[in-house]
């Protein structure tokens, strides 16, 4: 296989031929559509006209949407701290422990994947509703605590309150957390593993207590895992739909989900791919900045 | 003079059902430069790990100074370590490298900058404190791995293959090298090598180890010349062993009668091992003679009895060495015997030809016997 595809064309373009026709076809012409009717207007109910106008991108940045834009940024971001503030002592935690038992850490950290979002989503909503699986603990606790203190003579606690854990900011940013966690914890996991494991004894080996050898020697030398790490998780994160529709309150909304409305409620196509493309020139820019720090993180030796 | 700086009490590694390391018993005095010598799996480096504190001893004790450290955590022991990979910190530069130890231990930073720029100097890296180490070619990185251990002016330095993944020309140097630091720090070294030349070359004393059990500690001079097994006497340097019976055993001189030779062993000196019993005779291929066939009569060195000692014999193969040549000499009943001559003179190598019938003789001083 030392050969290179100069010299052996038609090898080359049967194997790229059907692939290429495939992405040309149904990716990018759809996506040359959206793309152009981000510079149109409704001219009708099913017809657009493209007559290359910046209204709808003014339209999208007008303070009202630039806000969700801005929030979307705002939620994507927390989310992803917080999966890495969680996701890197898990990934430690596999990467240091016996064969056998990481196998199975990782397939834990996986199985998700294998679920359908929305059946995912549904049971958190189960699990966090006000007659949810947490607040019925909370409850029974509650109420044990009272029935404790009435035996030793104290006032009882009163009724139970329970937590309002859904439908709000709180019940988006948990959910997207854990859904997004695996996105983070896989490229930590994989950086880590690669790190030459002298180092960290040489560390100790130095007087370094473990905790300080974490954040002078592992955390800096996993900056690339933990860029792509942070990259992977905010993209989706911040294309966000399902999570804010169904866990999120009426001030939840992300930028997916007024998007959709533009496509179905709205009937506005050329704002909505307009504000698509925004979100897209986002991503891009986040891609970007994780590309030029990758450069100068020199990347961790042997 | 003789400070005994490590004790290792009666030491077991088990790693599930494998003994890594077998009930070691060990001391290491101060100022020595200690070698652990071994094949590849013989317990050497789980040894000295457990010396650093990466691994713990399932029985037994490890003393430093007297003071038990078996439990101790790693960043807590007064040993430094030059790990095999030299484990430099790719992100730092050197003299970041170098101060990492210093900097946990709070030493003001006049002060740090002071022991760092002394152990680069020590090391001679002077002036190579901002370079990273990707800028650095590999025996430079294990200078810094050196500096970095020995600015902590730990009472121990240990060594993991120091010179292994060095090329030869390096390594030469290196192990000079290594020898003059020693002397110069005056901190008790201890290495691990699987390469015998290593250890013979720089150790005062060594250890020689096989299947976690440790099988003698000798001067490298003793291991050489006066192994306690077969192990150690084919483990260090070439040997011709000769497996017989011991058929005289006196104060002054005894016999061994091997079926693999034609002629019996002499020996000028007593054994004081079990008469008739199995015993090996092991000389060395550099204390045989070549001598050329010359009449029937067998030449005599002059130290034994006529009829021993001396062996008749074909050239089967020869190397030539540069400095020396070996030859395979085979002799009546099959056997071949190594033999190692140095080339004095341009013309040396010349002397001995392939398929030529020579005699084979040696010093009633020269064979080694082990009893096991």
């Amino acid at each position: 296989m030392e050969q290179s595809w100069k010299q052996a064309k038609a090898v080359f373009a049967a194997a790229l031929g059907p692939p290429l026709v495939w992405l040309v076809l149904f990716f990018l012409a759809p996506m040359a559509i959206v793309w152009a009717y981000s510079f149109g207007h409704n001219a009708g109910l099913t017809e657009i006209e493209i007559t290359g106008t910046f209204h709808n991108y003014a339209r999208a940045i007008e303070p009202l949407y630039l806000k969700i834009f801005l929030k979307s940024v705002w939620v994507a971001a927390l989310t992803t701290a917080l999966c890495l503030v969680a996701g890197f002592p898990v990934a430690l935690a596999i990467t240091f422990a016996s064969d056998k038992t990481k196998a199975w850490l990782l397939l834990l950290v996986m199985l998700p994947f294998w679920t359908n979002l929305l059946i995912r989503t549904y049971a958190l909503i189960a699990v966090l509703r006000t007659e949810g699986y947490v607040n019925q603990g909370l409850e029974w606790l509650w109420n044990g605590g009272s029935g404790l203190a009435a035996l030793v003579g104290l006032q009882p606690l009163g009724d139970f309150q329970p937590l309002e854990l859904l439908h709000n900011n709180f019940a988006v940013i948990l959910g997207l957390v854990y859904v997004h966690l695996p996105f983070m914890v896989l490229p930590l996991y994989s950086a880590l593993d690669r790190l030459d494991k002298s180092l960290l004894e040489a560390s100790l080996d130095l007087g370094t207590g473990h905790l300080r050898t974490i954040f002078k020697v592992v955390v800096p030398l996993a900056i690339p895992g933990i860029a792509s790490g942070v990259l992977i998780t905010f993209i989706p994160a911040l294309g966000a739909y399902l999570t804010p529709d169904l866990l999120g309150g009426p001030d939840s909304q992300m930028i997916a989900n007024i998007i959709e409305r533009q496509f179905k409620r709205a009937n506005d196509w050329p704002f909505g791919a307009a504000m698509s493309f925004l979100l897209m020139y986002l991503t891009f820019i986040a891609i970007a900045i994780q590309a030029v720090l990758s450069k100068k993180t020199p990347e961790a030796k042997g | 003079m003789t400070k005994p700086i490590i004790t290792f009490e009666n030491v077991t590694k088990r790693f599930g059902k494998l003994a890594a390391v077998d009930n070691v018993s060990l001391t290491v005095n101060e100022g020595e430069f200690f070698a652990l010598l071994g094949p590849s799996g013989c317990g050497k480096t789980t040894l000295l790990r457990m010396l650093a504190g990466f691994e713990t001893p399932t029985e037994g004790r490890i003393l430093i100074d007297g003071q038990d450290i078996s439990n101790t955590p790693p960043n807590k022991r007064p040993v430094n370590m030059v790990f095999q990979s030299y484990a430099v910190f790719p992100h730092m530069t050197v003299a970041d490298n170098v101060a990492y130890g210093l900097k946990v231990d709070r030493v003001p930073k006049a002060d740090r900058d002071a022991r760092v720029a002394e152990a680069l100097e020590l090391v001679q890296l002077g002036g190579l404190g901002e370079r990273k180490p990707d800028q650095l070619s590999g025996g430079q990185r294990q200078r810094v791995a050196l500096a970095r251990a020995l600015v902590k002016r730990p009472r121990v330095l240990l060594l993991d293959e120091p010179l292994s993944a060095l090329d030869a020309k390096l390594r030469e140097q290196m192990r000079t090298e290594l020898c003059t630091l020693q002397e110069k720090v005056g901190i008790t070294f201890i290495m691990v090598t699987h390469d015998q030349d290593e250890a013979l070359a720089l150790a005062t004393r060594c250890a020689v180890m096989s299947k976690g059990v440790l099988q003698q500690v000798a001067t490298p001079s003793d291991l050489y010349e006066f192994p306690n097994s077969r192990f150690v006497a084919d483990f260090i340097g070439q040997v011709n062993l000769f497996e017989g019976v011991l058929a005289v055993d006196e104060p002054s001189h005894a016999v061994i009668k091997s079926p693999d030779l034609p002629v019996d062993i002499f020996l000028d000196h007593g054994v004081t091992g079990p008469r008739g019993g199995t015993a090996w005779a092991a000389i060395r291929p550099e204390k045989i003679e070549l001598h050329k066939k010359e009449g029937d009569e067998p030449p005599n060195l002059g130290d034994c009895p006529k009829g021993f000692n001396a062996v008749a014999g074909v050239i089967k193969h020869e190397a030539y060495l540069g400095g020396s040549s070996t030859y395979e000499v085979e002799i009546a009943g099959g056997r071949r015997v190594k033999v190692q001559r140095s080339n004095l003179t341009r013309w040396d190598q010349e002397d001995f030809k392939l398929g030529e019938t020579v005699w084979l003789c040696w010093h009633a001083c020269s064979p080694a016997v082990l009893l096991s």
